[in-house]
């Protein structure tokens, strides 16, 4: 067995050059395994930006609510202080603080525009949640507030969390899936493409099937062809779009999500992956077609 | 070595051999005639494996033919060198490679190869066309350089098809000269030919020759030994 991988790696001159120099299916295998490469790169970086999107969105909203206060304006200072009392007394709140009129107007301003007069509009005062690792106890809450806040709202933000989750989820989830459809895809061409190539050199084998070369010696010869072929064009690939996500323009908070698509830290490491798994693909896929064609030539 | 027992073989619906029994026994020489499309190419790739006979038994070294695998198939044919008439090779490569091909495929020593190699290729006469390609051969200097690669690997039977077809008579008894050495050094051959001149030849040649004829389906002693 080791002496097979180490003969499969090394090479064998006289093995590699029974099969006739390069024809156009071997280097279409290249060019295919370098563009699945280059597409296995950005399913890569679009599964793994989602699990971060779906990371931050959990977290961020996993730990803060917001209470919002519609009052006259007469009681609304009045409101939400006893608002704030309440929350400062309530276990599993780190802090709450109101909201001022510029970052009211912060929120308001993609819709409105900028300067828009809040302290002359009837709008609510909103709190802001902090809550510990431990979290509060949201129906408990609702009920004092009921009671000592009669125009609170609380919104712990679970109908926004799950729905963004989960696009998230599906987002990362459809990431993977294009990276298994790709590798299918890769397989599948370089299955078509080394048929394609036995079924060209049917004469070559029958030459070396009557000189007593064993299905195995024929197969291997076409085998380490393709997978080195593979190998190469993954390589270009992978290479050409590591660069393009690099090139692509750094995370923004107005880019948001696109903005964000890319590698961080040691996860620049997973594209090389992709050279090793074509390189492995590329073998069984070819090794399969030479055994199924050579089965069919007698 | 080989042995065929009472062997048939049919083909689209035709039977092309019917009851036929021969052994090659070791350094026995035997021509077989008979008009075209008698059978005689079929008839030699039932002796190196490469049909299978529809009723009967084939053994090729001991073995019966339906109970070899291919790696079995592919041992036997190291053991029989086989020259055909359209001798194929591996264009993209130089005579020379061509001719070692049995070597290389069997796993052998690179050393071995060459000092094997470069004699063979004088004891053919194709010195001076190591380095040329299949397509740049005549049909006499392929015919030899088939046969070269033929008994490369010292095989214990060679089989020849119409070895002398495609070339002229002074090539074609130089060939029966080398077939006739290789018989002298002990291996089997058998060639299959529609040239009655080149069994004169041999006979000339005091060869210890079994003429064969195929006809009506079934293979015949010609006539008396050589």
């Amino acid at each position: 067995m080791g002496q097979s991988i180490k003969l499969f790696i090394v090479g064998d001159v006289y093995r590699d050059r029974v099969v006739p120099p390069s024809g156009i299916t071997a280097r279409l295998t290249g060019f295919a395994a370098a563009a699945m490469a280059f597409l296995a790169v950005f399913a890569l970086a679009l599964s793994l930006a989602s699990g971060r999107l779906a990371a931050r969105w959990g977290d961020e909203l996993a730990r803060s609510s917001t209470l919002r206060i519609s009052a006259p304006a007469g009681q609304m200072a009045d409101q939400t202080a006893a608002a704030i009392r309440v929350l400062e007394t309530t276990p599993g709140v780190a802090d709450a603080r109101a909201l001022s009129s510029d970052e009211q107007r912060a929120l308001l301003e993609p819709w409105f525009g900028p300067e828009l007069p809040v302290e002359s509009l009837p709008i609510p005062q909103l709190i802001e949640i902090l809550e510990t690792e431990e979290g509060y106890d949201a129906a408990g809450l609702r009920l004092r507030l009921q009671a000592e806040v009669p125009g609170a709202v609380l919104d712990d933000h679970t109908r926004w969390r799950k729905p963004l989750e989960q696009a998230a989820a599906r987002l990362r989830l459809l990431g993977i899936v294009a990276v298994l459809l790709i590798g299918a895809t890769t397989a599948a061409m370089i299955t078509l493409a080394a048929q394609a190539a036995l079924a060209a050199n049917a004469q070559v084998i029958s030459v070396l099937r009557l000189i007593g070369a064993q299905d195995s010696y024929i197969a291997q010869a076409f085998v380490r062809r393709f997978t080195l072929r593979a190998l190469a064009g993954a390589l270009v690939g992978t290479v050409a779009g590591g660069a393009a996500v690099f090139l692509l323009p750094s995370a923004q908070e107005e880019g948001g999500f696109l903005t964000g698509l890319g590698f961080q830290g040691a996860a620049w490491l997973l594209p090389l992956l992709i050279v090793p798994l074509a390189g492995m693909v590329a073998f069984f896929a070819t090794r399969a077609a030479a055994r199924r064609t050579l089965r069919g030539l007698d | 070595m080989i042995e065929l027992e009472n062997i048939a073989y049919s083909y689209g619906g035709g039977e092309l051999l019917s009851d036929v029994s021969l052994k090659l026994s070791p350094g026995s020489f035997h021509f077989l005639t008979g008009p075209s499309g008698s059978g005689k190419t079929t008839f030699l790739k039932l002796c190196y494996g490469a049909l299978v006979p529809t009723a009967g038994r084939a053994e090729l070294f001991g073995k019966e033919v339906r109970e070899m695998d291919r790696d079995d198939h592919a041992m036997a044919r190291r053991r029989i060198g086989v020259v055909h008439q359209d001798c194929q090779f591996l264009d993209h490569l130089p005579v020379a490679d061509n001719v070692a091909l049995p070597l290389t495929v069997a796993g052998r020593d690179d050393l071995e190869q060459v000092s094997n190699l470069k004699e063979l290729m004088h004891w053919v006469g194709l010195g001076n066309k190591a380095s040329a390609l299949p397509p740049e051969l005549s049909g006499g200097e392929r015919q030899r350089a088939a046969l070269a690669r033929a008994v490369i690997m010292s095989p214990d039977v060679v089989l020849a098809d119409e070895p002398t077809g495609n070339v002229d008579w002074d090539m074609s008894q130089r060939l029966l000269r080398l077939l006739i050495e290789l018989n002298r050094m002990g291996k089997t051959i058998m060639i299959a030919t529609h040239d009655l001149n080149l069994i004169r030849a041999a006979k000339a040649q005091k060869v210890q020759a079994r003429v064969l004829r195929i006809a009506n389906r079934k293979v015949q002693l010609a006539g008396a030994d050589l």
